[in-house]
């Protein structure tokens, strides 16, 4: 390999080759922006599709992806088209909003997304302005929906998990209750404060509150401390990997008590790898908006259905995106028939907001509709594992 | 972009007889001209539409990356030592801009939309934001350098390594210590008002990349390059090492503190998990990409390592593998990076033209006994060794 290239030459063609990409860059932005023709319905959708984060952004795409599918294959929206612009931001907040701008540059009426709770923040801080109707399937932070009125979800906060989970437990007659969580994660520490909290209001005792730091493999010396307070159950709000291995430790340590958990659970059996065993689990309780092995006639369907396209059972994620461009897309559909507004103008966006937020979309994680905030009132499911198996313990009704 | 106003003329370009150059008030007036007339180009084309929204975001990062890239560059490209937190400082100073602006605009009464206006009390919030971020960061380069510039090599990268993560951990969990929320924890700073746009990254930009250009051109940037090239031979010659590696060292972090005040405007939510040590790999790399010890090479790899994922959208699920070919290509063909050591002059530039294309040695071959003769009347702390290596340079670069 001759590496003689002139430092001259090398630069020059550099310069060029620079000069190509961003004139390709540009040409490319301009092509795409005149893409809103009145026959098609264009409709963003983004999260990571690489990186750390990406099993949960492809997830939720497919869920997106399937239920748009389902839609134009039965003739589209009012006979339109809906295309769908899918960019992916890598769980970066940085390329988030840069995705955003490319978006609303693209002429999209509605963006399916983000999935992860800080870049979605930082969407919902840029589309305020826009006052563009955007529905993200999974991002829990509370704040998402703060900034303005035009940002909705279609899962269930942190902290609403937390309080549903301490009265859980106080029904369930627990006294006390252990915590253990992930100190470096949002979405754990979220859970476990309102879980606290919640908890000293309905008379259960937090006897130890034991946080471990992202990326954690051992969790010994928390769970010991835990233990040790002898608690009736322990509550572990963080996601299935660390939640297999946490429980896999806690029964070597002779722990035979009952294991709370949130909805990063839902893939801690049934996937491509069990994290814990079935006789660790058995007895566990999480809750969760979905699990393939609900007996509704609706989610059956939707499993089906996903089968069919993917070969795959889908996970809580990929339900939730498929809910979500439910949701957007039946406001649409609203404004659409209602036919006052033109599309793509301000008032369109500003009817499939009030669409989105006086609407009740029938989702496959339950009928989701909205009282004044960007926070769904759905009912959420309690699942336990018996058997080796999962199954709805109950069913609690939305507030 | 802005790099052509910053590199003014290596200096001290021997007024031989026969050779006809600029003087330095001539040489400021000219770049200064240029800058104004990059700006109001700009300013013009985003105002008329002809970058788009997403367009004028990219280059908003692409300018939070040149300043970072330019500072890393003063520790490892001029200074010769191998730091590796500098997204340590960024988060320090983004964080502290971004809180000390939030909070002073309740005091000031300021409000967001002041910001999007551009009113004066917004922009001197703005402006000391900035300054405070950077000063921030600067206190723990400060507090970092003194004992970590006593070590070398793999042992000072290791220990920079370290403290950015502390300082990640510290955002991450001074909440509790504190008592009240400050930085927000894992789920990061929110609701930041978007305070950095076009005008005033590029001013950032533009006073940051002359002030670190004239810090290198004066006596103190000399004696910092006379510790890169030989610590012994410099501290023998007088130069105060310990003294000078902290003031660059401290000048970097500055800069970082800066470009991470500008990034929080830019974003809108700064969330601990993103300042990790792979942000620290990616300034990095820009650097060495760019060639250590050029600012243009720095300025070129910043503004092409922003642009290239972005630009690379189209091919969106290889985007990463060729962002990685890329950066192996550079390394086999160009080791010592895109641009090796040469700086741009327009100056130099110019002075060529008047001089018929002619090159300063070629009209004067006897030049060079005269810069050392003059050198240490102009700089009487600099060694004369580095003077002579300098020129060495100057002549390389022409080749």
């Amino acid at each position: 390999m001759n590496t003689n290239i002139s430092r001259r030459s090398f630069v020059k063609a550099g310069a060029v080759a620079g000069m190509g990409l961003g004139l390709a860059a540009c040409g490319g932005n301009s092509g795409s922006s005149d893409g809103s023709s009145s026959d098609t319905i264009k409709v963003g959708l983004m999260g990571p599709y690489t990186g750390d984060v990406a099993q949960y952004g492809l997830a939720c795409r497919y869920g997106a992806e399937l239920y748009v599918k389902q839609v134009n294959s039965n003739g589209g929206i009012n006979g339109k088209q809906v295309e769908l612009d899918t960019q992916d931001e890598k769980g970066d907040a940085t390329e988030a909003v840069n995705v955003y701008n490319k978006l609303v540059e693209d002429g999209v009426v509605g963006i399916i997304g983000d999935v992860t709770s800080t870049p979605t923040i930082a969407v919902a801080q840029a589309s305020v302005k826009d006052n563009l109707p955007c529905v993200t399937p999974s991002a829990t932070a509370a704040d998402v929906i703060s900034y303005g009125n035009n940002y909705f979800r279609a899962c269930i906060t942190d902290p609403y998990q937390g309080r549903l989970m301490a009265d859980f437990a106080a029904d369930q007659g627990y006294k006390t209750v252990g915590v253990i969580y992930n100190q470096g994660g949002d979405y754990e520490q979220g859970v476990a404060d309102a879980f606290t909290e919640e908890a000293g209001k309905k008379g259960v005792t937090v006897s130890d509150s034991e946080g471990y730091p992202a990326g954690a493999t051992d969790f010994n010396s928390q769970l010991t401390n835990i233990i040790a307070t002898k608690p009736d159950a322990i509550f572990s709000p963080n996601y299935y990997q660390d939640d297999g291995k946490i429980v896999t430790q806690a029964r070597k340590l002779g722990y035979t008590g009952v294991f709370l958990g949130a909805d990063g659970w839902s893939n801690i059996v049934g996937g491509d790898e069990e994290y814990a065993s079935a006789e660790d689990l058995e007895g566990c309780y999480y809750d969760c908006s979905f699990v393939a092995e609900n007996e509704d006639e609706k989610v059956q369907d939707f499993i089906k259905a996903y089968k069919d396209e993917y070969n795959d059972t889908p996970s809580n994620f990929c339900a939730l995106g498929y809910d979500a461009a439910m949701i957007l897309l039946n406001a649409i559909e609203t404004v659409e028939k209602d036919g006052k507004a033109t599309y793509g103008s301000d008032d369109y966006k500003q009817a499939v907001v009030d669409a989105i937020a006086s609407g009740t979309a029938k989702g496959v994680t339950g009928d989701i509709s909205y009282s004044g905030t960007g926070d769904p009132v759905k009912s959420t499911l309690i699942i336990t594992f018996k058997d080796g198996a999962q199954e709805v313990s109950k069913t609690v009704k939305g507030e | 972009m802005t790099a052509t106003k910053a590199t003014t003329a290596q200096a001290d370009t021997p007024a031989a007889s026969g050779y006809r150059s600029l003087s330095m008030p001539m040489r400021y007036l000219i770049n200064a001209v240029l800058v104004v007339v990059f700006l109001v180009v700009g300013e013009l084309m985003i105002d008329g539409g002809v970058v788009s929204r997403y367009q004028t975001g990219v280059i908003e990062q692409i300018g939070i990356y040149i300043i970072l890239a330019v500072s890393l560059n003063i520790a490892t490209g001029y200074l010769g030592q191998l730091p590796l937190g500098h997204a340590g400082f960024m988060s320090v100073g983004g964080y502290s801009c971004a809180i000390f602006i939030m909070r002073m605009m309740d005091v000031v009464g300021v409000t967001t939309r002041d910001f999007a206006n551009a009113t004066p009390a917004a922009m001197g919030l703005f402006v000391l934001g900035i300054i405070f971020g950077g000063f921030c960061a600067a206190i723990c380069g400060l507090i970092i350098g003194v004992p970590a510039l006593r070590l070398k090599g793999d042992y000072l990268a290791i220990i920079t390594l370290g403290f950015a993560e502390i300082i990640r951990v510290v955002m991450q969990n001074i909440d509790g210590v504190l008592g009240f929320t400050l930085t927000g924890g894992a789920k990061g700073l929110t609701g930041i008002p978007s305070y950095t746009n076009f005008l005033n990254t590029f001013i950032v930009v533009a006073i940051s990349l002359f002030l670190i250009h004239t810090m290198m051109k004066s006596r103190h940037g000399r004696a910092i390059l006379s510790i890169r090239d030989n610590e012994i031979a410099a501290e023998s010659c007088g130069v105060n090492t310990t003294y000078y590696k902290t003031l660059a060292f401290v000048a970097s972090a500055f800069f970082a503190g800066v470009a991470g005040g500008l990034y929080a405007g830019c974003i809108g939510v700064m969330a601990p998990a993103k300042f990790g040590f792979m942000k620290s790999i990616e300034i990095l790399v820009m650097v060495v990409l760019g060639g250590m010890g050029s600012m243009l090479g720095s300025v070129i790899s910043a503004t092409v390592l922003t642009i290239l994922p972005e630009a690379l959208r189209a091919v969106s699920d290889y985007r990463m593998v060729v962002y990685a070919v890329v950066l192996i290509l550079v390394m086999i063909f160009r080791p010592e990076g895109l641009l090796g050591d040469y700086d741009f002059s327009m100056s130099r530039v110019i002075e060529r033209l008047m001089n018929h294309g002619k090159r300063p040695e070629d009209v004067a071959p006897a030049a060079t006994p005269a810069v050392e003769a003059a050198a240490p009347a102009a700089a009487p702390g600099a060694p004369s060794a580095t003077t002579e290596k300098d020129t060495g340079k100057e002549a390389n670069a022409h080749e």
